[in-house]
């Protein structure tokens, strides 16, 4: 087996990291994510008013896969592994190839979602389209000409290129509508836990990751391994469902690949927590881990930055400033709607919450539809008839409108101020935010809400004399490091491949009851196999065919197989073959030596007359046996090897049965 | 190994389903359901047969609910709250969902309207609800370290399951009540191809063949609208759940294509709630509305309202569903009780009614009176339709399923005796299946088969390797029975994307025999035959006490016992007199002879390998050498000559070239007359040139 690791991403959900996996001869692309950060070196579509896009390139953007992507051949890949929604934004990238024959699978929801992510992408991009006319597809654009670049301020051509220029080949004309749903065709929806075998060698199982609605972390197992695809995992949400590590439990390998928090600033945060007690492998300790992994405190922050979210915006309601929110993930913006609500309520504020977006109506009557993705608390609610989240009543009431598109006729109807408006992107360069932030970026009482993932100032960059408040929150996004270490006691690997760029800040014991090995970005790390031999299944038809055959010495028997050897659902199987098995002693395979008495006594039971030589030709090791009933023969023998003669073919039949019978053989 | 099966209830009967399955040491109870015909301890499943303590968690690894129908689950409220049972319960979400609201309704009516001692209260309904872990499908839960459970898409009733169950090699599945053909809100059933010692499946309608669906819609649709037209009211009784959105889906798109505008109306509570949670379920309907729902959600009916007890007698023609179904008592017996007497009046039946109700009267003849007890009599003059259309599969569709997954053994639940009998009959001779249908409170014995684990040597499975490729590849996994029950297409496999092939030459092709899977009992899906049956793998294994067996291949196995091989050779040393040696032969008089026995062998036998050598000749194992050794051992007594006109000839071979030897030896015995034809032949040339 080996990995490369394509990318560390940026340690936040919008782009995960990327591998690929050699296994059984197989190559496994794990996640095909795309770096939308990148477009903020784009200018968004220029407004009536005057804009400022100073130095950001005027055109129609391209998208930039992760690196290294280019470098790889779609068509030796078998498969794609996907594990959130973002994971799978650069797919179509790869599936538009013709040479690309690999199935791609992610769980139902993620694929939905990732595909409504995409439908939404292509619709903002339109705005340019329609902006710039239809870009012809040959050739590179202009901006991307070397002069071109050279002109750019060093910030961003680092963006375009990579610090030496290697990354100028993942950009990508955006794809079509057509391709996405041809892409997503390609898709194998899977349900959690639920079983795929490709090629008979390999399984599939993916299991809530707690990340986002649908996402997953992976059991892929091989005949000769089994592995933990560790991605980014939370475990207790407050929409979807909690990170399932039990079913994880036991796998030979774990790919860690949560590098949440690679970037995030509480990397040393209390080590001695977990470096003491000492971790002992009984029961007792395994419910202290499970007790200190997946308690509630984690979702209660969330919510207690939620609630922080809400305070901010009934502040900035009051006093007549609106509030956009560019979020991107799914999950948050579902609670966020719930929290806000109760809020304004709570308030006593009548204040309209739009949600402008192409996807958006879709999006949200599809959450209201999946209780076997959400948390326990959500599922609860259908057990109750209640409606899974409380944007169904909202719209029900009036007091959350949704529109694909601003400059909506209805939506101009309904529209008043302050108000409250979701509105994609979260890069700020396309979709509805971009005029509504040209609307109130100078507004000193609006606000606007970002992710911490977001470069503020690069993504603010279009927007200047910016007076409105803007709001940077950190949602979690993955494991907390010093959680790492008691999850990999309970998860009983035997190997652990780590990323690299984590090992100084992870509190990680090493020389415990598992290896580690460490990876970094495109560096090929072959992964030593742990099993020896093969494991096979052997069918009961085929072993009650055997005729075993006990030793001379030693308490060992042995049996001759034939049979068919097949590669079923990651098992190897052994089946009789159609024909019946052919038995003879023709093939019969001996060894050791033979002991002339013996073989006297076995020539005897045969009616076989003979007696040993003692004469002068029994020399250099060779014993002779002189037969003389029925037939004249002669048995010429040495610690390795027997001749028989004699002239009678049956006769010497029986010569070689008796040989056989009292030599071991097979 | 052996699977116990036995069969609580729905045994040659319908009611009650209930079968207990001792699978590898497990023991699980598939659905727990109550009869309807019955009033006394009949409705219950015996669970005293399970565990005559009363123990039952120590007894059962976990209970199993298909669907949310009473004759499924009917029972388990008074299994868990009052009997005891406190161990694992699973159902699929829809049915976690929908069957309080069935518990409860059936509860209500048996409380409330015949004033019985009620068997199981409100509360434990909750509470055993409470318990329940839900299901997805397809999921493969592992209920403990040994026991996997999976769920397949049944059809049937919203959430309907089939059951997958597996400990170690042995495999079964449950079927409960299932649905071969789509409907108006429900798929067809989808299961994997799998390989299974057991199939228990339902036979309800174990000897019908159903014609199209949509004839028989249209049936139903045509006597509602004949009789609300005449001003007639229409009684259609059902469960809250299932039957009633099927046929309220049905009617909702009629009235809207029909532009009428007659009341709909479901009785109190009935399915404006259960309508939420069809909404969220939307994921278990048929792909066609899964597809629309977010435009156009069929669950909210346009023309339907709920129903007001003073609405019964009032006039005008109107639509009403009532619980419950086949008029086992409550509103649609009080409703029954007020319509019943109207000739313009319709009541629609269900196709199938349980034994004891009004329902089964009704449908068995053309009763003009029904005796409700002594004292209540009803004049029945309404008009009766039978609907002809049910959730349940048909003959045809039990047996293809039973086809496709071609298990070990089956056994009929969920029937009528008669009809069961001649099913079995048929699985018999048309599948060679062996099929049973047990009674209630029997037990069946299936053997199973079990796959012995061995580790074999990485040099076996390479020689395993080097034979061609061949593959056998399953359509991905599932198949719809409704267009194609048994389609299998056959993928190519790309060489470089097989395990271990670099030393292959593959010579690629599919299969698409289906027995090609099921008689080499191979679990499902996806299968790749890593060598061609024409060329058998072969190993040898090794088996010791108390160590796993191991499969090598045979140069390993001496490696393996520090042996040296003990090769045995066949010899013979015998003479042949040639009558003119001395004359054509006087120097290299051997060599020459060697020689033109060559030539006459390899015309005359086939082998591998042959070559002359100076001194001898091989062919494959065999070694033919002139010997002048007098004292040679392998000379016996007897053909000890000593003549010039003698030669010996010493041969030597290995066992497995036995037949090649002697039709050897013949050769060189006749090798006299072999000289004098090549002689002869060697004349006579030159004198066909003269000529
Ligand atoms: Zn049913
Ligand atoms: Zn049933
Ligand atoms: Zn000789």
């Amino acid at each position: 087996m080996k990995l490369t690791c394509l990318s560390h991403g940026r340690g936040g959900v919008h782009r995960p990291p990327c591998h690929v996996l050699e296994l059984s001869g197989l190559r496994i692309l794990l996640e095909c994510p795309l770096d939308l950060s990148a477009i903020a070196i784009f200018a968004p579509v220029p407004s009536s008013s005057p804009s400022s896009s100073g130095d950001l390139v005027a055109a129609p953007p391209w998208y930039k896969a992760v690196a290294a992507h280019h470098l790889f051949d779609p068509c030796l890949l078998d498969a794609v592994v996907v594990s959130s929604p973002a994971a799978m934004l650069g797919l179509p990238f790869l599936a538009r190839n013709p040479n690309f024959s690999a199935k791609i699978y992610a769980t139902e929801v993620t694929a939905r979602i990732g595909g409504l992510m995409m439908e939404e992408l292509v619709a903002m991009h339109s705005e340019f389209v329609r902006y710039y006319g239809l870009e012809k597809r040959q050739g590179r654009p202009d901006w991307m000409k070397w002069e071109e670049l050279e002109r750019l301020p060093i910030e961003l051509r680092n963006v375009v290129m990579g610090e030496e220029g290697e990354e100028l080949g993942c950009w990508m004309p955006q794809y079509s509508a057509a391709e996405v749903k041809e892409c997503m065709q390609k898709v194998v929806p899977l349900k959690y836990a639920e079983e795929v075998c490709f090629n008979g060698a390999i399984i599939l199982k993916a299991f809530s990751s707690g990340l986002e609605i649908g996402s997953s972390n992976w059991m892929i197992s091989s005949p000769r391994r089994s592995i933990t695809y560790l991605s980014s995992s939370i475990f207790e949400s407050g929409h979807a469902m909690g990170f399932d590590y039990h079913s994880l439990q036991g796998n030979d390998l774990i790919l860690f690949s949560d590098l949440s928090s690679m970037n995030s600033t509480d990397y040393d945060t209390k080590p001695d927590e977990c470096n003491s007690p000492p971790l002992r492998t009984d029961n007792d300790n395994e419910d202290h881990i499970i007790k200190s992994l997946s308690g509630n405190d984690e979702n209660l922050e969330e919510i207690e930055k939620i609630s922080f979210i809400c305070s901010c915006i009934v502040d900035s309601l009051k006093a007549g400033g609106s509030v956009l929110i560019p979020i991107g993930r799914l999950g948050i913006l579902l609670q966020l709607l719930e929290y806000i609500s109760r809020a304004l309520d709570n308030s006593n504020l009548k204040v309209p919450i739009f949600m402008v977006s192409a996807t958006a109506e879709e999006t949200l009557s599809f959450t209201n539809a999946i209780p076997e993705w959400l948390c326990k608390e959500r599922q609860e609610k259908l057990f109750l008839g209640e409606a899974l989240f409380g944007h169904a009543e909202l719209i029900k009431e009036g007091k959350l409108c949704v529109f694909p598109l601003l400059y909506e006729r209805e939506l101009l109807m309904a529209w008043q101020e302050p108000c409250i408006v979701f509105s994609p992107h979260w890069s700020l360069r396309f979709g509805s935010v971009v005029q509504l932030l040209n609307r109130w970026h100078s507004d000193h009482n609006s606000l606007l809400i970002l992710e911490q993932e977001v470069d503020a100032e690069m993504a603010l960059l279009p927007f200047k004399t910016l007076a409105m408040k803007v709001l940077q929150c950190s949602f979690l996004s993955g494991l907390k490091m010093q959680k790492v270490q008691p999850l990999l006691e309970l998860l009983r690997p035997k190997l652990v491949l780590f990323p690299e760029v984590l090992r100084p800040h992870c509190p990680i014991k090493e020389g415990g009851s598992f290896a580690f090995l460490y990876y970094s970005e495109n560096v090929r790390l072959r992964v030593p196999n742990s099993r020896k031999g093969f494991e096979v299944q052997l069918a009961t038809e085929l072993a009650f065919q055997l005729e075993p055959r006990r030793l001379l010495e030693g308490s060992m028997a042995i049996a001759r197989l034939q049979g068919r050897l097949l590669l079923s659902k990651g098992k190897y199987l052994l089946v009789s073959g159609k024909k019946p098995l052919k038995q003879s002693n023709e093939q019969m395979l001996l060894w050791g030596s033979v002991d002339p008495a013996r073989l006297i006594l076995a020539l005897e039971e045969r009616g076989i007359v003979g007696s040993i030589c003692d004469d002068d030709k029994a020399a250099d090791g060779y014993w002779f046996i002189q037969v003389s009933k029925p037939e004249e023969g002669l048995i010429k023998s040495s610690a390795s090897e027997t001749v028989i003669s004699c002239d009678d073919e049956r006769t010497s039949a029986l010569i070689f049965e008796a040989l056989c019978s009292v030599c071991d053989g097979i | 190994m052996a699977i116990e099966c036995l069969v609580l209830g729905a045994g040659q009967e319908v009611g009650k389903s209930c079968v207990v399955v001792s699978i590898g040491g497990k023991k699980i109870m598939f659905d727990c359901g109550m009869h309807m015909g019955y009033l006394d301890s009949r409705r219950y499943p015996d669970f005293s047969l399970i565990s005559e303590t009363g123990d039952f968690d120590s007894s059962l690894t976990c209970v199993v609910i298909t669907h949310f129908h009473l004759d499924h689950v009917g029972a388990l409220p008074y299994f868990t709250e009052v009997c005891g049972y406190h161990g694992p319960i699973y159902m699929t979400y829809p049915t976690k969902a929908l069957a309080p609201i069935m518990l409860e309704d059936y509860r209500k009516v048996m409380v409330e309207r015949r004033g019985e001692e009620e068997q199981f209260s409100y509360d434990h309904i909750m509470e055993c609800m409470r318990k329940v872990i839900p299901l997805d499908l397809k999921q493969t839960v592992q209920v403990d370290k040994d026991l996997q459970i999976r769920a397949y898409y049944a059809g049937h009733v919203l959430g309907a399951a089939m059951i997958y169950a597996k400990v170690g090699g042995s495999t079964m599945v449950y079927t409960g009540d299932y649905n071969m053909t789509p409907d108006r809100h429900l798929g067809a059933a989808q299961i994997d191809r799998l390989r299974l010692d057991l199939l228990i499946t339902e036979s309800t309608y174990a000897t019908t063949i159903r014609d199209s669906k949509y004839a028989r819609e249209r049936e139903f649709l045509k006597a509602v609208h004949k009789c609300v037209a005449g001003g007639g009211k229409v009684l259609i009784p059902t469960f809250a759940l299932g039957r009633a959105q099927e046929l309220c889906i049905l009617l909702d798109d009629y009235w809207e294509r029909m532009n009428l505008n007659v009341p709909i109306y479901f009785s109190a509570g009935l399915t404006i709630q259960a309508n939420m949670y069809y909404k969220m379920l939307i994921g278990w309907t048929s792909q066609k509305i899964k597809d629309n729902y977010t435009k156009h959600n069929p669950f909210d009916f346009k023309h339907v309202c709920s129903f007001e007890r003073s609405l019964i007698n009032a006039p005008g023609p109107c639509v009403l569903f009532a619980t419950p179904g086949m008029i086992s008592g409550g509103f649609s017996l009080e409703v029954f009780k007020h319509w019943a007497p109207s000739e313009k009046n319709l009541i629609t039946l269900p196709g199938y009614c349980v034994a004891g109700t009004i329902g089964h009267k009704l449908m068995s003849g053309k009763p003009t009176r029904i005796d409700l007890d002594a004292d209540t009599h009803i004049d029945v003059r309404c008009q009766i339709h039978q609907l002809s259309f049910s959730p349940h599969t048909d003959a045809k569709g039990i047996m293809d399923l039973i086809d496709f997954l071609f298990p070990q053994h089956v056994i009929l639940v969920h029937g009528e005796k008669p009809k069961m009998a001649s099913l079995t009959e048929r699985i018999q001779s048309e599948l060679g299946i062996p099929c049973y249908y047990p009674a209630n409170n029997e037990t069946v014995l299936i053997p199973t088969s079990q796959n012995v684990k061995v580790d074999a040597t990485g040099q076996f499975m390479r020689s395993c390797h080097n034979v061609n490729l061949n593959s056998i590849q399953d359509k991905p996994c599932i198949s719809n029975f409704s267009t194609n029950n048994c389609e299998v297409s056959g993928t190519k496999i790309d060489a470089s994307k097989m395990v271990i092939t670099s030393c292959c030459n593959a010579n690629l092709h599919s299969t698409q025999d289906k027995h090609c899977i099921s008689n080499a009992s191979i679990s499902n899906c996806e299968v790749s035959e890593l060598a061609g049956d024409e060329n058998l793998t072969e190993g040898i294994l090794v088996m010791e006490k108390s160590k796993t067996a191991k499969v090598v291949s045979k140069d390993e196995l001496l490696q393996m016992l520090g042996a040296e091989k003990h090769v045995v050779q066949f010899a013979r040393c015998f003479p042949v007199r040639l009558s003119n040696r001395e004359q054509f032969l006087p120097h290299a008089a051997n060599h020459t002879t060697l020689q033109l026995l060559c030539k006459k062998l390899s015309s005359h036998v086939k082998c591998k390998y042959i070559e002359s050598f100076s001194d001898h000749l091989q062919l494959d194992s065999l070694r033919i050498r002139i010997c002048s050794n007098e004292d040679c051992p392998f000379r016996t007594n007897q053909n000890k000559y000593c003549s010039s006109s003698v030669i010996y000839f010493c041969c030597s071979w290995s066992m497995h070239d036995e037949n090649l030897a002697s039709k050897c030896l013949e050769i060189v015995n006749n090798l006299d007359s072999t000289i004098q034809d090549s002689n002869l032949a060697q004349e006579e040339a030159p004198n066909e040139h003269l000529q």
